[in-house]
């Protein structure tokens, strides 16, 4: 008797399990954080009726992902997640153009994004680079609080700032580029020489320096705004700041996946998370980014990017792949080599 | 059995769908146009069809069995026929599922010498693989036939369909991930681009000799021995507390010594940061009673020291106790007998005869620190390692395959450097300990000079666990961990709250989906995980077959290789045909089961080294064959060894993650990579309850495990009060 009630129990589980995420009618790959993903998967079934099945994986490894499976597609729409890989997937061809009739409603930073790709993505948030520091550790230290990039290389500040290693995280590249875009090829690798001197640890991932600066293992951490931002309304003491020689951002970007099996629903969803109703969510889940529609609600907690000074950032140029190759081989035999 | 093998072949070729259908086991396609329907077809109505002619010639191997079936397996001729039949029809199969994709013809050589080809096939599904293994079959029954294994055809079936299961889900993605090691910037193949990359300093650089920073291997591997010598140590210690001392509280201290296997990644390292960290605990009080500023000296190799100690002492403690537990305290009596101490006995006769336990214990330690990627990623600083610059090269902001594939290679060199100075070690000494004979004597405790350090250490460790734990226990309690210290429950809320609705019980906590998909999948992966291991060690032990050593070496591979390139070569290799597997829940048990699997083959090896030969020739002479003697003699004595691969590799699909993260799809997340994304996103509180409630579930688990398989009797004093 025992055998077939352990086969029938097998087998239910597995009929459960090799159910193909195919069924759905809309597969979401999602690289923004896991609330957000939710809150747009849920919305969007609620106002349209389709299914919708939603993973959520960092933009690099949804990237890898993509790449991986060029040849038999199983998403059908990305959302979320840093540019650079979506600039990058448009240019090996990973997905698909569509223009979308929300176009209209959109910041123009989100369209010149869309229009540097062939159509092959858009923009749907946008956030400045800029960095935060813990206030209690810096009142212990007795330190003044630093408001500029230069201010980083001081040497007060040795073994205090953390940053991403260019070389893994997105955000890190992005701080890179702002430097070589502000100070100039010269002027910007001199100082992320300076800035070595300071850096007591290059993380992997773009947004810890701003968590270890939070539980109070380093002082100050360079990351997007909006990531510090969240840390201060999760009960941190971090304070953000604005670096005043001004700075750079990125868009956070859409596309939709080249040969989606569900193309319609796709451009559903495309149309639907660029609209009011839609990216007001953000607020929701304590995402702080600016939102590509004109029209979508701002908070107060957010920094306002009107006061900010922003570079004129070329993500077609810095976002290409051999520009990309060229300024982290430099990194990494000029910077990257020399002693703390 | 040759009757049954020959039936299923033609039932998968006549009758079964050929390709794969939808959902796996709903029959949907019976009442949906099968016979006829060209998606559902099985492969004779095709070919009938005028459809997939390349299906064709299989047939033919099912034909030619027939004509031999009523001859005695003594005859040539059968056995002559059996190996043609079954070797041309699987190589056939394999051939055209790899040679036609979803574009026609997968390679442009043969399209160059065919012509280009119209038709396209999906992904096989139970017709195919019905049919596959009946090939199989027929190929190692006839093997048999001519007298391989001395005619078993049990062994040599086994062995035919371990190779087989390893091929195709290890060698084969591998392979076509470290292809990629190859390519060069224009996407072709070049030696020339493979040396170059391979021979870069920032792997191999020694720049931390005169002051500035080694390259990742050094660093990956100067760790991993590190890792691999202390956790031995440790779990020896532990193991010789367990079993030759009078220590009262055995059952916490092995509770104690599971615990850190049963933790969820991050955990461990983000309580180490807030104890010894810039702002740790322990770090600010030290700093203020020496009068001197904190550092950060926790960040690089000695937080990764540390935290792999934690996680990777129990791994260790497992495969060890098994063995020290086997060790014939016969032979320490008689050693005891003839005057020799304590000291010389535990010397001379107990630590030899715990050879093949230290050895793969080291190995073990030292292959999953090499693997280990949670740990480095919290707590690495700038010491970098393999896994980790494998996993960013990867997913990082290089996108650069290539590198990642070649990391690979290097780490796959320290592995395979690390497994033959096992062997080379261990020699063709012999290790038996467990005969047939009566053993009724009692381990001698240990002597003194030993015990007292032995003591120490477990005493020193065991309080820094237990401070470990404590911390956690407490994290996932209060507001903000580290920040805001008021008590409260809402993090479990949050995660596993239940609620009564109008359709009865609802699961409206956020954690549920992936906690129950993470309970299924474990579930199914750890019987399977624990059969293949232990009939793999089988062979390995007790079987004599050409090419051995290379079937070992393949059945260690996945486990050397990260999980993360793991995780990738599956997505490359199954999500296209012949295998179409993404995106379910069959590619995550798989990949545990083969991820796991060499921890039941090692705990399998070790244990089995100590089973005398005689049994198996006892049971052989009175009549039994192999399996009945695999079954009723061999299985039993290795309890110990089955507890551990069930142990292990369904705590290992609860809390692995790197090659998870490339498999979860939208229905299939995973109680891992739902933490992460809650650290991810700062959510330490909800994270650390999650993970302590996985850490409940798995004790419970463990403690459930363990009255299912029971406890091996082999029949010896237990005290020696007892005794008498």
């Amino acid at each position: 008797m025992k055998k077939p009630a352990v086969a029938t129990a097998v087998l239910v589980a597995t009929t459960s399990l090799s159910a193909t995420a195919a069924l759905a009618d809309l597969n979401l790959y999602c690289s923004a954080q896991e609330e957000w993903c939710q809150i747009m998967e849920k919305s969007f079934e609620e106002a349209t009726g389709i299914d919708v099945a939603m993973t959520r994986k960092s933009s690099g490894e949804t990237f890898a992902q993509l790449q991986a499976e060029a040849s038999n597609p199983k998403g059908d729409v990305w959302w979320g997640g840093t540019g650079d890989p979506h600039l990058q997937a448009a240019e090996e061809d990973l997905t698909e153009p569509y223009v979308s009739p929300m176009r209209d409603q959109l910041h123009p930073w989100a369209i010149a994004q869309a229009t540097s790709a062939g159509d092959k993505t858009i923009g749907i948030y946008s956030g400045a680079l800029g960095f935060g520091y813990n206030s209690d550790m810096l009142a212990k230290a007795g330190l003044p609080a630093p408001a500029c990039w230069e201010d980083l290389t001081k040497p007060e500040y040795k073994g205090m700032v953390q940053m991403a290693n260019p070389n893994s995280s997105g955000t890190a590249y992005t701080t890179l580029a702002t430097m070589v875009q502000l100070f100039g090829e010269d002027g910007g690798f001199d100082y992320m020489k300076r800035l070595h001197a300071n850096i007591n640890q290059y993380t992997k991932s773009g947004s810890a320096p701003i968590k270890a600066a939070g539980q109070g293992e380093t002082l100050i951490g360079i990351v997007f705004m909006h990531d510090a931002v969240a840390q201060t309304v999760a009960g941190f003491p971090v304070v953000t700041v604005a670096p005043c020689e001004g700075t750079g951002y990125e868009i956070g970007s859409m596309s939709i996946i080249k040969g989606a099996r569900n193309m319609e629903e796709a451009k559903k969803f495309y149309d639907w998370a660029l609209s009011v109703e839609a990216q007001n969510l953000a607020l929701q889940v304590n995402a702080f980014q600016v939102m590509s529609n004109v029209g979508a609600a701002k908070s107060d907690k957010a920094p306002d990017m009107a006061a900010l000074k922003l570079i004129d950032y070329d993500f077609k140029t810095y976002g290409s792949s051999d520009e990309r190759k060229r300024l982290l081989s430099k990194w990494d035999s000029d910077v990257s080599t020399l002693p703390q | 059995m040759l009757i049954f093998w020959i039936v299923a072949g033609w039932v998968g070729y006549c009758l079964l769908p050929w390709y794969g259908v939808e959902k796996f086991w709903s029959l949907e396609w019976l009442l949906d146009g099968w016979p006829l329907d060209k998606d559902y077809a099985p492969a004779a109505v095709l070919v009938a069809m005028g459809q997939k002619l390349w299906l064709l010639p299989m047939a033919l191997s099912l034909i030619a069995p027939l004509a031999v079936m009523g001859r005695r397996k003594s005859d040539p001729v059968f056995a002559r026929v059996l190996i043609v039949a079954g070797a041309f029809g699987f190589g056939w199969l394999v051939a055209q599922g790899l040679g036609i994709g979803l574009r026609g013809f997968t390679a442009p050589w043969l399209e160059a010498l065919f012509g280009p080809l119209e038709d396209r096939q999906f992904g096989m599904g139970y017709g195919a693989m019905i049919t596959a293994t009946a090939f199989l079959f027929l190929l190692t029954t006839g093997i048999a036939a001519r007298g391989a294994v001395n005619g078993d055809v049990f062994v040599m079936s086994a062995i035919g369909g371990v190779i087989a299961v390893v091929t195709i889900f290890v060698f084969f993605p591998i392979a076509k991930m470290l292809m990629a090691a190859f390519v060069t910037d224009d996407g072709g193949y070049s030696l020339l681009v493979f040396f170059a990359k391979f021979f870069d300093a920032r792997i191999w650089g020694l720049g931390c000799l005169s002051g500035g920073r080694c390259g990742v291997a050094w660093n990956s591997l100067f760790l991993a021995v590190l890792v691999g010598v202390l956790t031995t140590l440790l779990g020896l210690a532990f193991a010789l507390v367990l079993t030759r001392s009078g220590f009262r509280y055995k059952r916490v201290l092995r509770a104690l010594t599971v615990l850190p296997i049963i933790t969820p990644p991050f955990v461990i390292g983000l309580a180490i940061i807030l104890l010894l960290g810039l702002s740790g605990t322990v770090t600010t009080t030290v700093a203020e009673i020496l009068g001197i500023s904190p550092t950060r000296w926790v960040y690089g190799l000695p937080g990764v020291l540390i935290a792999q100690l934690l996680a990777f002492t129990p791994i260790a403690f497992l495969v060890l106790i098994g063995v020290v537990e086997g060790v014939s305290p016969s032979m320490e009596e008689a050693a005891q007998t003839l005057r020799a101490s304590r000291w010389q006995t535990f010397r001379t006769v107990s630590l030899p005869l715990m050879r093949p336990g230290l050895a793969n214990a080291f190995l073990l330690g030292f292959i999953e620190s090499m693997a280990d990627f949670g740990n480095p990623l919290v707590l690495g600083g700038n010491f970098d390692v393999l896994s980790t610059e494998i996993f960013f090269a990867i997913v990082g902001a290089q996108y650069d395959q290539s590198r990642a594939a070649i990391l690979a290679v290097v780490l796959l060199g320290f592995t395979l450097g690390a497994f033959y100075l096992q062997r080379f070690w261990l020699g063709k000494k012999s290790y038996t300990t467990i005969t047939g004979k009566g053993d009724a004597g009692v381990h001698p405790a240990m002597p003194r000079g030993l015990a007292i350090p032995v003591y120490a250490v477990v005493a020193l460790w065991s309080t820094f666990t237990v401070v470990v734990y404590g911390m956690i226990l407490y994290g996932s309690v209060v507001q903000l961990w580290g920040v805001d210290d008021t008590l409260t429950f809402k993090h479990y809320l949050t995660a596993f709250r239940v609620e009564w609705g109008e359709a009865g019980l609802r699961w409206t906590g956020s954690a549920w989906d992936s906690f129950w998909t993470t309970i299924l999948i474990a579930t199914l992966a750890a019987p399977l995980t624990a059969a293949l291991g232990l009939i793999t060690a089988y062979l390995l032990t007790r079987q004599n077959f050409a090419g051995k050593r290379a079937f070992e070496f393949g059945t260690m591979l996945s486990f050397a290789i990260p999980g993360t390139v793991i995780g990738v070569a599956y997505i490359l290799a199954f999500n296209v045909p012949p295998i179409e597997i993404t995106g379910t829940g069959l590619i995550l048990v798989i990949s545990f089961i083969f991820r796991n699997m060499p921890v039941g083959v090692r705990a399998g090896i070790a244990s089995m080294s100590q089973l005398d030969k005689s049994l198996d020739e006892s049971s052989l002479t009175l009549g039994a064959n192999s399996w009945h003697t695999f079954r009723a003699v061999i299985l039993p004595l290795l309890r110990p060894a089955i507890l551990a691969a069930l142990v292990y590799s369904f705590v290992r699909a609860m809390t692995a993650i790197s090659a998870v993260i490339f498999l979860v799809s939208a229905r299939y997340d995973m109680a891992t990579s739902y933490i992460i994304g809650r650290v991810e996103n700062n959510d330490y509180g909800l994270a650390i309850a999650y993970s302590t409630a996985l850490i409940f579930v798995m004790l419970a688990a463990v403690g459930l495990l363990q009255l299912m398989v029971g406890r091996t009797r082999i029949g010896r004093r237990t005290s020696h009060a007892e005794g008498h």
